[in-house]
């Protein structure tokens, strides 16, 4: 009965003189893992290289929503799925996550009232 | 032979799905259902067109629609080919599509609204076992997608990149928003008192008869402020007058389907009446007892056919109201969901939590109707600003 | 079982990479509200039906359109002339794959998650939600009220700070 999660890639890699064992069991849990990775990587890049606020705050967003996707796989696919406890942290991480983008969005909009522009780049100055 | 009729079409799905061969089943039970859906409301919004015209029509002293009959014939059918001759419209006018507006969020504008309806309707629950979903979450599901709509509100008006468009759309978004909040609020006294939110178990918990009066939540003091409220919030939600304003002629030129034309167009006003009947099966699945009789020797009427007639019902009241109360401005109605239908959501939520630790009989009717009765004599005496009640004046052109 | 992953995979990927990097700021609150949906549906295969259905409601009803009014209140609209990373742009996509590769070095060399990744199969009719309901009122009830706080303290910041200033 083949797997259908079996992606093969349980092998060993050899490059010349040195060689790689690498045995990949890419079991469920590992792929949901690895794309929750991805997505918060995604997200981090986005934060720390455009130069819009709101783009900013769109890529935590991403970062909060991969985090909630390693809970809730950790939950699905871990020891003991009957306490909940992925589900809570998920739970409460979108609440928290709702306050915050609520709060920063304000934020950002008080700061183009005074400086005119939501440029990071420009807002550099701690005087009012 | 009631047992028959009530369960006809349940009986017909499983003959049609047992022709097939077995590992297609699933996929075919899921097409007989939501082509039943489509096929059902659809008709459904044909009629209700017509008789909405015909009806306002008649409340405001005049004729409806009356000469369009059966293509072809002479038959007027009384104006009921009148849905027809729209729809053949529709979809023979030409999609005029502004030079300055963004392609692909103006195209999937309606297709991202009239998605989320349809799918709303997979977890009401139409007769006995007659639900398409029975999901453990289904309140939660139907929230869920009406929140969805409201992003597709948003594309429709920005996208046309036209002033007024925009301006509508976000007037729409900040009613649907703060409508929403009442909305959920009246129905978490239903969840708390059934103690599920699955859509079939809330209307098998409304199925007893005490005395000659069903158990149905709406003869429940809670439970009836929860129906008014919830009704309120679903006219507005399905931006139908009174909370019209963004999409009302005289107002903003229509709103954010100014630059529709065509079959898009028909797919926005398809959207709007597909999300009232879907608001109104979940207020008659919450409150009215959904398929369940209201008397016990009517039981042998089949439970679809409850179930329609208090959606009629309902459809013929939300046209009543259309006709009769004028449009509110955006600042009234924003502070009636904020500051009347918010503080009487949250009373109902602590009657209904009483009416459940007080004991039985005449003392928690009492005691939760003079609670909800005394908060909305205050909120709505308070909100006044204090202007004494006087008797009305009547101005005529002399 | 593996394709519904794979697809929505996918989709939730393009539409974060979409959502930041395209030029026009309200393309990329559209394409965030696509990768929101694909994590929606990856919880739903997860059997976690309330999670997923809080996000599309929460996430997709309220955050995005949260992030698209205030594009509009800041006059995103229009698309900038300037550039739109910043000069530092370099550094913050290394550190971004960096990141990347030691957590996943960190999952695929780890003993303890291959052998913990039994999918059990009782988990969804275990779950309804009114334990959810039960815990939340019963282990997690200091979280919940600290929550509701945190919340109530929000919305009243929220106002206050972006409300217009009386002119002195």
């Amino acid at each position: 009965m083949a797997d259908p999660w079996d992606l093969g890639l349980g092998h060993s890699l050899e490059l010349g003189a040195w060689s790689l064992e690498l045995s990949i069991a890419m079991t469920p849990l590992v792929c949901y893992l690895l794309l929750s990775a991805l997505l918060f990587s995604i997200g981090l890049a986005g934060a720390l290289t455009r130069r819009n606020a709101i783009i900013v705050l769109i890529g935590i967003e991403l970062m909060l929503n991969a985090a909630n996707l390693n809970f809730i796989a950790f939950w699905r696919y871990g020891e003991h799925p009957e306490t909940l406890t992925g589900v809570m942290f998920a739970i409460f991480s979108i609440g928290v996550a709702a306050a915050e983008a609520a709060v920063g969005l304000a934020l950002i909009i008080a700061v183009y009232r005074h400086y005119k522009t939501t440029n990071l780049d420009q807002v550099d100055s701690m005087k009012g | 032979m009631t047992e028959l009729f009530d369960q006809l079409f349940v009986l017909l799905a499983h003959w049609l799905v047992g022709r097939f061969p077995v590992g297609l089943q699933p996929f075919i039970g899921a097409v007989i259902s939501v082509g039943s859906i489509i096929a059902v409301f659809g008709l459904l919004f044909g009629i209700t067109t017509v008789v909405e015209r015909k009806m306002i029509a008649r409340i405001q002293n005049r004729y409806g629609p009356n000469r369009v009959g059966l293509p072809f014939t002479d038959f007027r059918l009384f104006g009921f080919g009148q849905f027809i001759a729209d729809g053949i419209k529709a979809l023979t006018k030409e999609d005029v599509v502004p030079r300055a507006a963004d392609q692909v969020v103006h195209f999937l504008a309606p297709l991202l609204l009239i998605v989320p309806v349809f799918l709303s309707y997979s977890v009401l629950p139409i007769g006995r076992n007659m639900v398409p979903i029975d999901m453990d979450a289904g309140l939660l599901f139907f929230f869920a997608v009406g929140a969805a709509t409201e992003l597709a509100v948003f594309m429709a008006g920005w996208s046309s990149r036209n002033k007024y468009s925009l301006l509508g759309a976000m007037r729409a978004i900040a009613q649907m928003i703060s409508y929403e909040v009442p909305l959920i609020l009246s129905t978490i006294s239903v969840v708390m008192v059934v103690g599920s939110l699955s859509t079939v178990k809330i209307v098998e918990a409304q199925a007893g008869f005490s005395g000659p009066l069903p158990h149905w939540h709406v003869f429940t003091p809670w439970g009836f402020a929860g129906f008014v409220l919830f009704l309120i919030a679903a006219m507005a939600e399905s931006n139908r007058s009174p909370f019209d304003l963004p999409e009302g002629e005289s107002e903003i030129v229509a709103g954010y389907f100014i630059e529709y034309s065509g079959f898009k167009f028909a797919v926005f006003f398809l959207a709007e009446y597909l999300g009232m009947f879907a608001i109104s099966g979940m207020a008659i699945t919450l409150f009215l007892g959904g398929w369940t009789p209201p008397l016990a020797l009517l039981a042998w009427v089949p439970s679809w056919c409850w179930f329609f007639g208090k959606l009629i019902g309902l459809v013929v009241f939300f046209i009543w109201v259309r006709g009769t109360v004028p449009r509110l401005r955006i600042d009234q109605l924003m502070n009636f969901a904020w500051k009347f239908m918010l503080p009487l959501s949250l009373m109902g939520i602590f009657a209904a939590g009483l009416w459940r630790f007080l004991p039985l009989g005449v003392v928690r009717w009492v005691v939760c109707s003079v609670l909800l009765l005394v908060a909305y004599a205050l909120l709505g005496r308070g909100l006044a600003g204090g202007k004494p009640f006087a008797k009305r004046r009547y101005q005529y052109a002399e | 079982m593996i394709w519904i992953f794979v697809i929505l995979a996918m989709v939730t990927l393009a539409g974060a990479m979409a959502a930041l990097s395209q030029r026009h700021l309200v393309h990329c609150a559209l394409c965030l509200v696509l990768a929101l949906g694909g994590l929606a549906g990856l919880f739903l295969q997860l059997d976690a039906q309330f999670v997923g259905l809080a996000q599309i409601l929460v996430y997709i009803g309220a955050v995005a359109i949260l992030i698209v009014f205030a594009i509009l209140l800041t006059r995103g609209s229009e698309p900038t002339q300037q550039s739109a990373l910043t000069s530092s742009w370099v550094m913050g996509v290394s550190v971004a794959v960096l990141t990347f590769g030691s957590l996943a070095a960190g999952v695929l060399a780890s003993h303890v998650i291959p052998w913990a990744s039994n999918p059990k199969p009782n988990v969804a009719t275990d779950v309804a939600v009114n334990r959810i309901g039960e815990k939340l009122m019963t282990d997690y009830v200091v979280p919940l009220e600290v929550v509701a706080l945190l919340l109530t303290a929000a919305l009243i910041g929220a106002v206050i700070i972006a409300m217009k200033e009386e002119p002195k």
